[in-house]
């Protein structure tokens, strides 16, 4: 019975989910607790402890079905590919490894004052050369909001006084007097919630404003999310959390199913701030959107959820690519439903661009 | 006191559902697996699908007290764990300094400073308190309220049932107190957190079981605006709301609907009493649009 189930967390891990040893030694013993004869405590035993959120259960039923049902030995559910991955199953060979890429031979250093040009130009328009340095610099990028005063409190040299610590002076002392300990309040960084638009109209861009966020949870992973926006909603911040930015796009873009497809951007935001954002994500955070405005849906849709949005919000941000055009007017019928809710309005279009809105963002 | 602890799930199952808790296979088997293991279990779930009250009704069943700690930004080891009592230190130092003046010895410095730190001088707060008071039932309430700098105070006192005090060293209860963590899913709670507990998604009950609910905790509502409600409730759960209500609204609704006097769902006094089930402005709005006659439709 052991091997079955060891067999079974074996086919999770295939299937995407993370299965680490001391969760399948805790499903051995849910097991054994609840005895094996009946298929119903067998499932809740797996279920209870090799689950570690919601998205999980889903995962959890459909390798439960395909693993009891047969009694052939597993392995089918990888094989096939067909169950979705989630997590960072990375493929290696889908990817140069990190030494070639960084060949001296292929990037050869550009001057100053080409860096100057590139860093205006539009990011539709470079050769493949000038993309890898724009890729480069983006790299060096530190997207984060300013601090947050925190509820929390620490010893400090000045502020009010601490009665714990300056108590616990005086009993060190054995009670004579001693200069009062201070504490003050302590700052913790405010969320970051980056929402890319993947859709067609914003494809050329989308490879850049990725690889922007990654810089940003690179910089502060606990307390930034990103989240593509397309015909649906996928949360891709777990993907991007990895060191190398190529890996982190490529395991991003297999979550996402959506690629260069239409935008519902009112229904997709709703999703986000039914699913998280109302929760607490939203609350309080630098909220960034990234899309052109072309919106297949309902505008009307689209105003109620951004106005629900600066409601949560401490700042919304919304970056068009089509901003840094010459002449730009905001005529799509999306890009006019949100701007009435906007804290900042800025442009995305080159790497200069994405240096003001670091800024933006840093100033909110 | 001691833990009575069921034999089964479907014992658990029963003695819930007589301390007025209705809980399902999932929620029955992760409680039992709680109590039976040891290990604290981690609930999730939409706000107001009884994850509280589970903890309440299983310290009623296991025949223990329940110990609660709500959470909240910038909770600290001092509100949580336990705190020096400052006061009775200083008044203890001085007592000691005037029976030495009296009598003319010479205090000895060292006893002095390790009598001051006493486990009488330390106030527990609810963790300790759980540890010492175990068996009992420990509720860390919506952990995803506090920063994550205070997850890691959990860490030893979820996996070892031991909290260590610099000054005097380890308290541990000899029988783990069972503990049930409790989040609404605002953040992210750090994996090594979860990775000590049982892991169980709260769902929303089923039509049946949210009737037996309402009958179970208001006994005295009639059966038939008992399942108008749960079938109302039902309905608005589909609309798409902003807030859709939890069984906690449900209960709330049908009290409501009760202390007015009716029988059966009647339109007028849900509508005066929408507000015990609808929190936004925009939701009962939109449920006026759609009708409240609607919501009892099949």
């Amino acid at each position: 019975m052991i091997e079955v189930l060891v067999g079974f967390a074996r086919c999770l891990r295939h299937a995407g989910m993370r299965v680490p040893p001391d969760r399948v030694q805790a499903m051995l013993a849910a097991v054994d607790a609840l005895g094996v004869t009946d298929p119903a405590g067998v499932y809740w035993a797996g279920r209870l402890t090799l689950c570690a959120e919601p998205d999980d259960i889903a995962t959890y039923d459909a390798a439960f079905a395909a693993y009891f049902r047969q009694v052939t030995p597993p392995a089918p559910v990888s094989a096939s590919g067909s169950v979705s991955r989630i997590g960072l199953p990375f493929q290696l060979d889908q990817v140069a490894p990190r030494a070639e890429r960084d060949d001296p031979e292929v990037i050869e250093e550009p001057a100053a004052s080409d860096i100057e040009v590139l860093r205006h130009r539009d990011l539709t328009q470079l050769t493949d050369q000038e993309r890898d340095e724009v890729r480069r610099l983006l790299t060096l990028l530190a997207p984060t909001p300013a601090p947050r005063p925190s509820r929390r409190r620490r010893p400090a040299r000045r502020g009010e006084i601490d009665p714990a610590r300056t108590v616990a002076r005086i009993l060190r002392r054995v009670g004579e007097p001693a200069p009062p300990a201070y504490r003050r309040k302590s700052r913790k960084p405010r969320r970051l919630v980056l929402l890319v638009d993947v859709s067609g109209s914003m494809a050329a861009y989308a490879d850049a404003l990725l690889r922007f966020a990654h810089a940003a949870v690179r910089r502060r992973p606990s307390s930034t999310e990103v989240f593509t926006v397309g015909t649906r909603l996928t949360r891709v911040t777990r993907a991007l959390r990895h060191r190398d930015p190529d890996l982190a796009l490529a395991a991003s873009s297999r979550l996402v199913p959506d690629w260069s497809g239409g935008t519902r951007l009112g229904e997709a935001l709703k999703v986000f701030l039914d699913r998280w954002g109302q929760r607490g994500m939203a609350r309080g955070a630098v909220v960034v959107l990234f899309s052109d405005g072309w919106e297949r849906g309902d505008p009307s849709l689209l105003a109620d959820q951004m106005a629900r949005l600066a409601r949560l919000a401490h700042r919304v941000v919304w970056v068009n690519p089509h901003k840094g055009r010459p002449g730009y007017v905001p005529l799509v019928a999306g890009m006019v439903a949100a701007l009435p809710h906007l804290d900042d309005f800025v442009a995305g279009h080159s790497f200069a661009a994405l240096e003001r809105l670091v800024e933006v963002i840093a100033r909110a | 006191m001691t833990l009575r602890t069921p034999a089964s799930p479907e014992e658990l199952s029963r003695v819930l559902t007589s301390a007025g808790y209705l809980p399902d296979t999932g929620l029955a088997t992760a409680g039992f697996l709680a109590l039976r293991l040891g290990r604290p279990l981690f609930l999730e779930g939409e706000a107001g699908v009884g994850k509280t009250a589970f903890a309440q009704a299983l310290a009623t069943a296991t025949g223990t007290t329940l110990i609660r700690l709500q959470c909240y930004e910038g909770l600290d080891a001092s509100q949580a764990l336990y705190d020096w009592d400052f006061p009775r230190q200083i008044l203890h130092l001085r007592t000691i300094e005037a029976a030495a003046v009296a009598s003319g010895e010479r205090v000895d410095t060292e006893q002095v400073e390790a009598s001051l730190y006493d486990r009488r001088f330390l106030i527990a707060r609810p963790l300790l308190r759980a540890l010492e008071e175990s068996p009992c039932v420990l509720l860390i309430d919506e952990i995803d309220r506090a920063d994550d700098e205070f997850e890691a105070f959990l860490l030893e006192l979820l996996s070892e049932a031991a909290i260590t005090v610099p000054e005097l060293g380890r308290i541990a209860a000899p029988t783990p107190p069972v503990t049930i963590l409790t989040s609404n899913r605002t953040r992210e709670v750090h994996d090594a957190l979860k990775r000590r507990c049982l892991y169980h998604w709260v769902d929303h009950p089923s039509f049946e079981r949210e009737v037996e609910i309402l009958r179970t905790r208001l006994p005295e509502i009639t059966e038939r605006l008992a399942t108008e409600v749960a079938q109302a409730c039902r309905a608005l759960r589909e609309l798409d709301l902003l807030k859709p209500p939890g069984v906690a609204e449900a209960i709330d609704w049908a009290g409501a609907l009760h202390a007015l006097g009716a029988q059966k769902f009647d339109v007028e006094k849900a509508a005066a009493t929408l507000g015990a089930v609808l929190k936004y402005r925009e939701d009962a709005v939109r449920v006026h649009a759609h009708g409240l006659a609607e919501l009892i439709k099949k």
